[in-house]
């Protein structure tokens, strides 16, 4: 991904990430999410991740934005009528941003990485697949794998609890 | 074609997250602050698989398929308990949903 195109996307993702926080409406928020999510994808394209930005587009942009949207659209949210309710709220944050930012970005000229340079070289064939994610998720991640149906079991049934209008 | 070096993908994974932390301590719509979460979330994304590149190791790419598998778990149950915390209070702002806090 050359610099132009990398400057680019970045102000795309920024200005679309700070969409979803700046807007009153939530439905404008989620969509500036989605737009967010988009970006990702086509990022993770550049980086020879194929099949996970697939998985971005169909399950973050798609499944799980349609239950945001879903589930704003059911409350009937109304717009906040500002977006910071408390005095000092803004220099709190602005601080609050600022300091974070400063602490990871020290962090990452520190690493070691950042001795120069750009990206290694080309990645191996099939860098990215289906195939070869695969291949690591069903032998050295199997345990986590399996864990994760369990999780998975468990968000169900613990969203069916919730959602019923009462316990007996 | 020149590429970029790795430490942009992390600094810009680094304002993402930073973006999502903002979006928690500032807004008080539970919704918002839910998707600045998930906007946390994806700024870890983007440097796992940019250190998958680097490293030429698909690693890194498993780990983000787990964490959208949490994040997929985490948002049903999240928006389950919004609509049942909507249902009994009639609010969606944080200051009010105070019934937890000590």
């Amino acid at each position: 991904m050359g610099p132009i195109l990398f400057c680019v996307f970045a102000v795309l993702l920024i200005s679309s990430a700070l969409g979803v926080i700046v807007n009153r409406s939530p439905v404008r928020s989620a969509l500036s999410l989605v737009v967010t999510l988009f970006l990702l994808a086509v990022i993770f394209l550049f980086l020879d991740a194929q099949l996970v930005a697939a998985l971005q587009v169909v399950v973050y942009a798609g499944a799980i934005m349609v239950l945001f949207l879903f589930v704003i659209m059911l409350l009937n949210v109304q717009e906040d009528r500002q977006i910071m309710t408390r005095l000092g709220m803004r220099a709190g944050a602005a601080i609050i941003g600022a300091l974070f930012l400063l602490g990871a970005i020290r962090l990452l000229i520190h690493a070691p990485s950042a001795a120069g340079g750009g990206m290694t070289g080309a990645t191996p064939a099939g860098f990215g697949s289906t195939e070869r994610l695969a291949e690591v998720l069903f032998t050295r991640y199997l345990l986590p794998f399996e864990v994760t149906s369990v999780l998975l079991l468990v968000a169900i049934i613990g969203a069916v609890v919730l959602a019923k209008r009462s316990l007996e | 074609m020149t590429t970029v070096p790795i430490d942009w993908y992390l600094i810009l994974g680094a304002v993402l997250f930073t973006i999502g932390v903002l979006g928690v301590l500032v807004r008080r719509n539970i919704i918002i602050i839910f998707m600045s979460i998930e906007i946390m979330l994806n700024a870890v994304n983007l440097v796992f698989v940019a250190l998958a590149r680097q490293l030429h190791s698909m690693d890194g790419q498993v780990v983000v398929f787990f964490v959208m598998t949490v994040a997929a778990a985490e948002a049903a149950v999240g928006l389950a308990i919004i609509i049942a915390a909507f249902r009994n209070r009639q609010t969606l702002n944080a200051d009010e949903l105070s019934l937890l806090r000590w």
